[in-house]
């Protein structure tokens, strides 16, 4: 079966196209307009007016887990994924179990497939159990499928064990995907060191929290030449930091959360727990040097960093409460937002959120060239709706963006050419 | 969610919470009721029916004496009916959140409940949950805000040197860990206090404080030069685990408030303390039971500022006659 999609806007910012045109596809691959010519279009969607691009790929989010019990489930949190048009999501590899194991990697993938068609991406853990004790069977894990090797939020104390695993992973080509977060000064800290973190009376994780780490992690990377990822900076001087190891030509990628582009620590006014993030929501300044970093492409990679909680978890003092934000559904108007704000073009921003994640990850996706799987995102860039929170589709309603006027609304959402209709 | 939740939609005190959003004029008619009660304490009988038929409830999910005991006393005297509810027997040790707690309670028809919680903002959590009859006062909330201790910080000052504007006030010691400190510095601040020193190390001073407008010293006798008033912080030993100071022999060296450090500031400086008092350690006992002492005074005014704020939120005339 062939699908013409008429007459939108085609944004393929891997190919650097933008052009009003046709795309084909089958229940597979993107089609070139003369195989399709050749065959017969079995279905049309007119997509005049609106925008075209390749599905959209979160390289942050969590999806539920197997054996955690928590307030969402795989099903809930794809749904979610595919009305805010996502594709593929990567999730770390802090699961119930720990994927840590060719097995967990395996199951992770194939409960996915059971519930959704959105491609679940895993990443092995860096370290067993997550420990950072010893390493784990990391060829293993890419041969099962992991696209990287990851310790998610627990930091590695031990910089020796940290080398190895760095040169360990480089031998199979893994890229690390590191959370630079120095243990000890970030404690049991709740919000940035601050203004606010003094007037609320919270205990605070200071800036150096992540530069200390990031300053260590990319020596190490020097060291070690490994392929390395820094996943949801929050600071301003750790772009820098970034920066000037990639000048200096050290394999290094970032991604950064949609919510650090928008929010800083004066959020979390009057104990707002809906803003209570790990990494922390942080002062203007960095959130104007991280939307720097996106704009000239020390950013490559923006992430929803989707985490559900459920009512009880944000309904707590402060720091009792689980940190994080539902944000699959609002990854993509958050991200047109900052098209809006004037921080990036159009397809500086797609590129962020498709073919820049597919890189990092290594993954031949994110792109609309022929012969790519049919992974397509198709949205009206000019609807306006007001953002509802209740009404998502993820278990997790605890996201602090309600009540927001949003532009650009997910109208189709295509995986492996199965198109996905819904919609927020 | 950031909308001061502490007047109702008619204008009036729902709660009490911070002072840090509170008018100056709520904040001052707050005092002026006070002093109002202050005589009271001396009269044979002490009982005003202002609250008759009310219920306060003291809800301490922390250990506390004195402020549990002056609310109990204000309460009393106002003539409302007390429940003391003191956290060691409470089910949150069993798994209920607080929210469950004050739902059972409230369906018990409570009126007002007196909150002491060890994390900050808890009071604040309370108060956006329960229904608008129903009234939260904070009794302190971590390191967030204690506001009747600052009040009556305020009123004792106001007793003595009611010009705030001429004023330099010290406040020394773990500003860190204090809720005390902060709406200490909110309430100087509000009316209009002309100079707000911290006196401290470096390691008991949260980040940007500064920006509160406040004079940080390192220094205890320059901290102390000329002022008129000096609020000594309790040094809460049991927090200091992660070596925020070497030892409680250099803190008292450098930071005890002794009678040779006391001739720094003016000749008729008021020496102030929330209590309790760790002697030798913060300050020296015959500085604490001196002559420039109002540490008791402190403790009467509590309760004369407990009265007033529970009057102004549950309702009943504003002031004793």
């Amino acid at each position: 079966m062939i699908t013409a999609i008429r007459n939108g806007r085609v944004i393929d910012p891997a190919t650097e196209r933008d052009e009003t045109c046709d795309i084909y596809f089958d229940e597979r691959q993107i089609l070139s307009s003369q195989d399709a010519e050749q065959l017969s279009v079995t279905r049309e969607i007119d997509a005049t007016g609106l925008v075209v691009c390749p599905g959209l790929i979160d390289i942050n989010a969590k999806i539920g887990e197997l054996g955690s019990g928590g307030a969402s489930t795989m099903h809930s949190e794809l749904r979610a994924a595919l009305s805010g048009g996502i594709t593929a999501v990567c999730v770390q590899p802090d699961t119930v179990p720990v994927i840590d194991t060719p097995a967990m990697a395996y199951m992770i993938r194939d409960s996915a497939q059971q519930h959704e068609s959105v491609r679940v991406i895993p990443l092995g853990a860096l370290t067993t159990g997550l420990k950072g004790e010893a390493l784990t069977n990391m060829a293993s894990l890419k041969a099962a499928g992991c696209a990287g090797v990851s310790n998610a939020r627990n930091a590695i104390h031990n910089t020796l064990l940290m080398r190895r695993a760095m040169q360990y992973a480089s031998t199979f080509d893994l890229t690390v995907f590191i959370h630079s977060q120095d243990p000890w000064l970030t404690g049991k800290g709740c919000v940035h060191e601050g203004e606010m973190s003094t007037r609320l009376g919270l205990s605070a994780i200071p800036e150096a929290a992540e530069t200390v780490a990031v300053a260590r992690d990319l020596a190490l990377v020097a060291t070690t030449g490994v392929q390395a990822h820094f996943s949801q900076l929050s600071c301003a001087r750790s772009v820098d930091m970034v920066a000037e190891s990639r000048q200096r030509g050290l394999k290094v990628t970032a991604d950064v959360a949609i919510h650090n582009l928008h929010l800083t620590e004066f959020d979390i006014q009057g104990f707002n727990t809906l803003c209570h993030v790990l990494p922390p929501l942080r002062r203007e300044s960095d959130m104007n040097g991280l939307r720097e970093g996106v704009r000239d492409g020390t950013i490559a990679v923006i992430c929803s960093d989707h985490q559900p909680c459920g009512k009880d978890d944000k309904l707590a003092p402060f720091i009792q409460t689980a940190p994080g934000i539902s944000g699959l559904e609002t990854l993509l108007p958050l991200t047109l937002r900052l098209v809006d704000e004037g921080v990036l073009s159009l397809p500086q921003a797609l590129a962020c959120l498709t073919c820049n994640p597919a890189k990092a990850l290594g993954l031949e996706l994110g792109t609309l060239s022929c012969g790519a799987p049919a992974d397509i995102c198709i949205f009206d860039p000019d609807e306006t709706w007001e953002f509802d929170p209740e009404k998502m589709l993820s278990r997790g309603k605890n996201n602090p963006f309600g009540g927001m006027q949003m532009r650009g609304k997910v109208i189709h959402t295509i995986v492996n050419g199965s198109v996905e209709t819904d919609s927020i | 969610m950031s909308r001061d939740i502490q007047i109702g939609a008619d204008g009036r005190l729902n709660h009490f919470i911070s002072l840090e959003e509170l008018p100056r004029e709520l904040m001052e008619e707050l005092l002026t009721t006070a002093e109002s009660f202050i005589d009271f304490a001396t009269r044979n009988t002490k009982k005003v029916p202002l609250l008759r038929g009310k219920t306060v409830v003291n809800l301490f999910f922390e250990p506390s004496t004195r402020t549990r005991t002056t609310f109990e006393i204000a309460a009393k005297r106002l003539s409302a009916d007390v429940i003391n509810m003191q956290s060691d027997g409470m089910s949150t040790t069993k798994g209920e959140t607080i929210l469950d707690t004050v739902k059972t309670l409230q369906a018990m028809h409570t009126d007002t409940f007196i909150v002491r919680h060890s994390f900050s903002g808890a009071a604040d959590l309370i108060a956006r949950h329960v229904p608008e009859h129903v009234h939260i006062i904070n009794g302190g909330d971590g390191r967030y805000s204690h506001p009747t201790q600052a009040l009556l910080d305020m009123l004792t000052i106001r007793q003595r040197k009611p010009l705030f504007e001429s004023l330099s006030v010290a406040i020394v010691g773990d500003v860190l860990h204090s809720r005390v400190a902060r709406s200490e510095i909110s309430a100087l601040k509000k009316l209009g206090t002309g100079e707000i020193r911290i006196i401290s190390p470096r390691t008991l001073i949260p980040t940007g404080l500064e920006d509160l407008g406040v004079r940080i010293f390192t220094d205890m006798d320059r901290g102390l030069k000329d002022v008129d008033v000096i609020v000594m912080l309790r040094l809460q030993l049991e927090r200091m685990e992660g070596q925020l100071i070497p030892s409680e022999r250099e803190y008292y060296q450098c930071y005890g408030l002794s009678e040779a450090r006391l001739e720094n500031a003016k000749p008729d400086v008021l020496v102030m303390h929330p209590g309790p008092i760790n002697r030798g350690l913060e300050i020296a006992s015959s500085v604490a039971d001196g002559d420039h002492s109002v540490i008791l005074s402190q403790v009467s005014n509590g309760v004369a500022v407990r009265m007033a704020v529970m009057t102004k939120i549950m309702g009943g005339s504003s002031t004793a006659n």
